[in-house]
């Protein structure tokens, strides 16, 4: 469903990734793990047009992404749920959510989707008059999740989710994506947290210093001798 | 025993506080989502103003038409205000917007004053003056407010229940993931730029009931808006409305208690002691 050949990317003159291949087909869930400055933000904010590629081709479903203006992607079908949740913090829960739900599609659909992101969510429908930044941080964490959902979309992408969260809390967000994941959600998760994003996902994608180091379905990346001795400590 | 001018005084102060509110609003509301300061904006109020002058007077046509008219009018200049002079400079360093919406307010008083000549004109309504509850108030202060209280009212139903009115109250938070909402931004600036306008406009149509115009007219309420959204904190709008009111409290009372004249004194006085304590504004949270 997603492709990236050759792609290529960074910022003003420093280059932060190099000649990335990575698939995604419908239904599945892909984590990229590697270490801090690798390059996986950075891969995300490509997939989402926030940054424009140096080089290589971004195709979803065929559709050439490149083509689009940034503001355009979330209509064709991508979700981006980034690093550090940045919801709108001096507006309710339910406007944050009202916020996903922004375009014309999602909007015909306001009513029956916000019923179902509370049922994902109970908690937040409890606070959905609450501004978003007075949440604790896995309410807001949820309450990210659940803007990204309201496009409906078709690959959601999500960017450290466990970030700063405690580990209770950290166990509840990996069920939900894996909840949403039984939906039928194809979802691309990118992690710091490698054991739980081993547990979630099908196939990973192991990032360093920009460029893809290991890839492969999780139970053979779980065997993969470097891997457990780099980043698993065993 | 009740001091019935002191109350008069402060009734006109609330009523001359809702023009003010009214005039913050659309100051702040560009500011907090396109972050440009439209120093010309009590310029836009004259165009309204002279709008207003030209199709009631000069055309002969009612007001209930020439109102209407001038917050259209006023709201397509805004649009063209962005579109023209912002626009192209958005992302270059802020001394270029204040050189830029500067340099079109002294365009606009020299243009007024090409076309209309320097006089003080009036589009000649005389209001009564109504009795309430042993209070004097001037009919055209009260339907100014109320003109003025609709706008508000108005402004913040669209804020607060539309779609676009929450997008535009989320560029001011977060402007950077507007895109992952799929928001054009550029849209979103251009529809505040117009919704600026027309508050300009409407606060025109408030004005006008009550002064003449004349081409430096914006000189008279300009530095007393910029001063109330300051305090307030800029483009905090809430922050303005408030500001706005205990401004007005304040001229009024004090031209009641001294003179008109140094009523502003005081005001602007108490203005710059709040900035030595508060130079974010009263109601700002950042800074």
């Amino acid at each position: 469903m997603l492709k990236l050949q050759g792609l290529s990317a960074g910022y003003g003159s420093f280059q932060a990734l190099w000649d990335i291949d990575l698939e995604i087909d419908a239904g599945e869930a892909v984590a990229v793990i590697g270490p801090n400055g690798a390059g996986k933000t950075t891969l995300l904010r490509a997939i989402s047009g926030q940054i424009a590629p140096w080089s290589g081709s971004i195709e979803l479903e065929g559709q050439d992404l490149r083509t689009l203006a940034p503001h355009r992607y979330v209509q064709a079908g991508i979700a981006h749920c980034p690093e550090n949740r940045r919801l709108f913090p001096r507006m309710s829960v339910e406007d944050n959510l009202r916020m996903g739900g922004f375009i014309p599609d999602a909007r015909k659909a306001y009513g029956e989707r916000l019923e179902w992101v509370y049922g994902l969510f109970p908690r937040l429908r409890e606070r959905r008059h609450q501004l978003a930044g007075t949440l604790s941080g896995g309410e807001q964490q949820m309450c990210a999740i659940g803007r990204a959902l309201m496009s409906h979309p078709k690959l959601l992408l999500l960017d450290e989710p466990s970030a700063g969260l405690a580990p209770v809390i950290v166990m509840q967000v990996f069920d939900l994506v894996r909840r949403i994941r039984s939906e039928g959600f194809t979802v691309l998760i990118v992690e710091q947290n490698i054991r739980q994003a081993l547990e979630l996902a099908d196939r990973a994608y192991l990032l360093e210093v920009g460029r893809v180091r290991l890839s492969g379905p999780v139970a053979e990346l779980k065997g993969n001798e470097f891997l457990r001795q780099a980043y698993l400590g065993l | 025993m009740f001091d019935f001018f002191l109350l008069e005084a402060i009734l006109n102060g609330l009523l001359f506080g809702g023009v003010l509110a009214l005039l913050s609003l659309g100051l702040n509301l560009v500011f907090g989502v396109v972050d440009v300061v439209w120093i010309a904006y009590a310029e836009l109020v004259m165009v309204g103003m002279y709008i207003i002058y030209t199709v009631n007077i000069l055309l002969g046509w009612p007001l209930y038409v020439a109102a209407p008219l001038s917050i259209v009018g006023v709201s397509i200049v805004g649009l063209l205000v962005h579109r023209l002079v912002i626009e192209p400079i958005l992302n270059t360093p802020p001394i270029n917007q204040l050189l830029a919406t500067g340099g079109l307010l002294f365009f606009l008083q020299s243009f007024a004053t090409l076309i209309f000549g320097s006089q003080f004109r009036n589009i000649g309504l005389s209001l009564p003056v109504v009795e309430f509850f042993e209070l004097y108030v001037s009919f055209a202060r009260l339907l100014a407010f109320g003109v003025a209280l609709v706008g508000i009212v108005g402004l913040y139903l669209f804020l607060r229940r539309t779609y676009i009115g929450t997008a535009i109250r989320a560029v001011a938070q977060d402007r950077e993931m507007m895109g992952l909402m799929g928001v054009d931004t550029r849209k979103v600036y251009l529809i505040t730029s117009a919704v600026g306008g027309a508050l300009a406009g409407l606060a025109s149509i408030l004005l006008v009931l009550q002064q003449d115009v004349h081409p430096f007219i914006g000189l008279t309420f300009g530095p007393i808006t910029f001063m109330i959204c300051v305090l307030g904190g800029l483009g905090n709008l809430f922050g303005g409305f408030i500001a706005a009111f205990v401004i007005s409290q304040v001229i009024s009372i004090g031209s009641f208690y001294v003179s008109t004249e140094l009523s502003y004194v005081i005001a602007f006085v108490l203005f710059i002691v709040a900035m030595f304590f508060r130079p974010e504004g009263l109601f700002q949270r950042r800074s």
